[in-house]
């Protein structure tokens, strides 16, 4: 069963990597007809720049303008469709690998770096297709999704990986399910709302006027106020998960195991840090006189936070939360 | 579905917490001189309790925190900052005089949350009271264009007069405002409620946090098993204690344990698998307790944090006095292999020479003991964490162990300096001996290793404040649920009585909120159905009719 979840790993490893290419296509044939159109008609892009709304159609031009447009854009728009199909497969590799891992083990799937890792990354891909089947004038995004998917789990696979072991005394607990589950359902969705962010970046970047690399890719994707919501309802519904698993759950536990509910452990540092920071994305991005730019680049600081506290803390520090190898 | 920009709509009223916080706008100076100093006592508490201010003080406390997982603590480790003192000889007192050995006690960080904390109540005190008028306060009045709000819908069907417009939105939870032939009714205030209560609930974790720190204790203590070596919970009983500033020692609850069986199963691969340490509280009947399930007495809990093995070790001497000591050795690594120290400061002493200690006769024992030790040399590592074939190695030391000297050393190492300076000089070679065995020393004195006792690392903590702290986190939840899913928005009707009936219906969300247009559709559909449906209205017939909703 153990060999099963890592070969399961393989193959979606590989499904995300076609995912990957998939969205890279449509990506390109995309962007090719778009170059090929903005070097025919550039007064049509500049007013397409000066109206936020109408930019965001520029995928999606009338047919009957552009007479090579059709098949390219079906080719593009088919590769699209393909790659989130194929995420979705791979979204259920991903659960297979969790589910035979927890067999194997005969717990939940959560008892060191590796699977929690894993679990992040499923949460997050899952969380994506449920955004997507919301917003489906956002598949763009999906390139970076994947591209982080494959990243994530490579690193897993190869840095983290652990052979299955039943749990340490130390994490056999009810709060093992309540505190790490929260945790991990928070850090899936706070990992995927960077991509909005990072895009409301991008996109707000090109509306100025930006045309530098990263800011070109600003054109494919959609409309800055509609990334910028997305990106607050992504955070808004992370926070309460996060502040109840981290800093409710976590601490009650602790009390039972450690006999303090809070001892700045490295890993409840660096919660607190993602809390503090977030809660400051929360704020700024309710408040009028802060730009919604410097409010997303907290976001963005947050994400480096989280990144910090699943990856970072254990691998350069080691404290209480140290446990399977990481 | 998603009403474009219903922002750009909404005006920013003063009971939107976005705007809440912002300074208020400045007002047309008037006739008379304000007090510079006052003006300025003025400026600089709007300045910290603005939310610029609060944004860069939650920056701050992040950034703050960092050095705290980055360094030693000694609130977490001690022995990791005295390693760090260590290797860094000339960096550590630097960075221990800007407090970053104890970030979270130092004053830096405290002032960066006490402005952070002043800054909160500086602006939710203020909201505070303008919350309560807000909700004590009717609906505003009906804007003169109602079709110029993000929703508008005509209804032209006659649906009753305002007060039973009325009566079907109380019905659905409205606070409204029947005047004359409008009605005003507004929603939503829970939002604002949940994130004042969020706000005062981080105060009372604060305070919960706080009550602790100066109400609560903890000690720890390693208890090896059996009943002469039970301890009872004083200060001078443990190894390491903190109280808290308004704890005395007298105040710590009396209470004796005695460990009475500890046991460990681990797997084939030598992971621990459970741990289970009984206790005899006082004279009471045994109680188990473990990792995660501590043991709650009145008025303190004990924590299991940790086991390990205590070699039994019997020395007779030169002239034939036998000592037996239970000495607990410290774990090296997870498959317990452990070392120590076995000292027998009183060996050696000349039964005719009046019964002093004999400074240079002193005898001790430096031990690595292995609960499964390899079948081949070298003996150095255990290779299962279970007893299964136990052996204890042993270096002889005789001379001055530096025990009267009043300097505190470790107890699982000998005093390396009274070993350089040739006053504790090894005696012979190091020897294993497995479980019973016998080893002899030159002068005729004779080592036996009789067996091991486990023993438990425990500590024993009182926390008063985490009730206090508990309590504020969980309704600071419930606040931030309701703040962060809370939807403040207003809907107005006008009841136009001219030759046909007409009611006109308008929608404010003041939150981004964009399932409004939904919501404002079925509430325009619930004031007609109530409206069918009341039995005061002559016309009954309509009950079964769509409602033509115009927008």
């Amino acid at each position: 069963m153990s060999a099963l979840s890592d070969q399961l790993l393989v193959v979606a490893i590989l499904s995300y990597v076609a995912a990957m290419v998939c969205h890279a296509a449509e990506y390109a044939f995309g962007n090719r007809s778009h170059i090929g159109r903005a070097a025919e008609r550039p007064a049509r892009e500049l007013v397409a720049v000066g109206y936020g709304s109408s930019a965001v159609k520029v995928d999606e031009p009338p047919v009957a303008e552009v007479v090579e447009g059709p098949p390219r854009r079906d080719r593009a728009a088919l590769a699209g469709m393909a790659a989130v199909a194929v995420t979705a497969l791979a979204a259920l590799v991903h659960l297979g690998v969790l589910v035979t891992r927890g067999v194997a083990a005969e717990r939940m799937p959560w008892g060191n770096m590796y699977e929690f890792v894993l679990s992040v990354t499923f949460v997050g891909s899952v969380a994506w297709l449920v955004v997507l089947s919301q917003r489906p004038a956002i598949r763009h995004l999906g390139l970076f999704v994947a591209t982080a998917m494959v990243l994530l789990l490579g690193v897993a696979g190869m840095v983290l990986y652990t052979d299955v072991a039943p749990l340490v005394p130390a994490l056999k607990s009810t709060w093992f399910v309540v505190h790490v589950s929260a945790a991990v359902l928070s850090s899936g969705i706070f990992l995927l709302g960077f991509v909005p962010a990072a895009m409301f970046l991008i996109r707000s970047g090109y509306d100025r006027g930006k045309r530098s690399f990263p800011y070109s890719l600003g054109r494919r994707v959609p409309e800055a106020a509609a990334l910028d919501r997305l990106t607050f309802r992504l955070h808004a519904f992370a926070f309460p998960i996060w502040t109840f698993g981290a800093l409710i759950a976590g601490p009650i536990w602790a009390e039972a195991a450690w006999g303090r509910y809070w001892g700045w452990d490295p890993k409840e540092v660096w919660a607190f840090i993602s809390w503090i920071v977030y809660a400051g994305y929360l704020h700024a991005r309710a408040t009028p006189s802060v730009k919604r730019t410097t409010a997303t680049w907290i976001a963005v600081i947050g994400w480096l936070t989280m990144l910090m506290n699943l990856f970072g803390v254990n691998i350069f520090f080691t404290g209480l939360h140290s446990y399977g190898g990481l | 579905m998603h009403p474009k920009k219903t922002l750009r709509f909404a005006p920013r009223l003063p009971g939107d917490p976005a705007v809440a916080v912002q300074d208020p706008p400045v007002t047309a100076p008037g006739p008379e001189r304000v007090n510079p100093v006052l003006a300025l006592l003025r400026n600089s508490w709007r300045q910290l309790t603005s939310m610029r201010t609060a944004l860069i003080l939650l920056f701050l406390l992040a950034v703050a925190a960092i050095p705290g997982s980055v360094l030693p603590q000694r609130s977490v480790n001690i022995d990791d900052v005295n390693r760090y003192f260590a290797a860094h000889p000339d960096l550590a007192p630097v960075l221990d005089r800007l407090g970053m050995f104890e970030v979270f006690a130092s004053i830096w960080f405290s002032a960066i949350y006490v402005l952070l904390f002043t800054s909160l109540v500086g602006c939710v005190v203020p909201r505070l009271a303008e919350h309560w008028r807000a909700m004590r306060t009717a609906p505003p009045a009906v804007p003169a264009r109602l079709d110029r709000l993000p929703q508008h819908a005509t209804i032209e069907r006659p649906i009753g007069g305002a007060e039973e417009i009325g009566a079907a939105l109380r019905k659905r939870r409205w606070r409204v405002a029947v005047r004359g032939d409008t009605v005003s009714a507004e929603k939503g205030y829970l939002k604002e409620s949940g994130n004042l209560l969020f706000h005062f609930a981080l105060l009372a974790v604060l305070g919960g946090v706080a009550f602790g720190s100066w109400y609560g204790w903890h000690g720890n203590r390693l208890l090896v098993t059996g009943p002469d070596t039970a301890f009872c919970n004083t200060l001078q009983q443990f190894d390491e204690s903190g109280l808290g500033p308004r704890v005395d020692a007298a105040d710590l609850p009396r209470f004796c344990l005695e460990l009475t069986d500890f046991k460990a199963d681990f797997l084939p691969s030598g992971q621990p698998s459970s741990f289970r340490a009984t206790v005899r509280v006082d004279d009471g009947p045994p109680r188990d307790f473990s990792v995660n399930h501590p043991l709650r007495l009145d008025g303190a809990s004990v924590h299991l944090l940790g086991h390990g093995y205590a070699p039994v070790i019997r020395y007779t001497d030169r002239y034939g006095q036998a000592q037996t000591t239970v000495a607990p050795f410290m774990t090296l690594d997870g498959m317990l292999t452990s070392e120590g120290v076995a000292a027998f400061p009183d060996a050696n002493v000349d039964p005719k020479a009046g019964g002093a200690r004999d400074p240079n006769a002193q005898v001790a024992f430096e031990g690595l003991y292995m609960p499964t030790a390899p079948d081949q040399p070298p003996y150095t590592r255990s290779v299962f964490p279970a007893e299964r074939s136990p052996a204890l190695m042993l270096w002889a030391y005789r001379g001055n162990l530096g025990l009267d000297a009043g300097i505190p050393s470790s107890v699982y190492r000998l005093d390396q300096r009274q070993v350089a300076n040739g006053r504790l000089k090894p005696v012979g070679e190091a020897k294993l001996l497995r479980l019973g065995e016998k080893m002899a020393l030159d002068d005729g004195s004779t080592v036996e290793f009789l067996g091991t006792r486990q023993y438990a690392t425990l500590s024993v903590r009182a926390d008063p404040g985490e009730k206090i702290a508990l309590g504020g986190a969980a309704i600071g939840l419930l606040g931030l649920l309701l703040s962060l899913t809370g939807r403040r928005r207003r809907v107005f009707f006008r009841v136009t009585t001219g030759g046909s009936s007409l009611v006109e219906a308008g929608g404010l969300p003041r939150t981004d909120y964009s399932g409004f247009a939904e919501e404002f559709k079925q509430t325009i559909e619930a004031v007609q159905r109530a409206e069918t449906a009341g039995p005061t209205h002559d016309d009954g017939k309509r009950a079964n009719e769509e409602g033509s909703v115009k927008r």
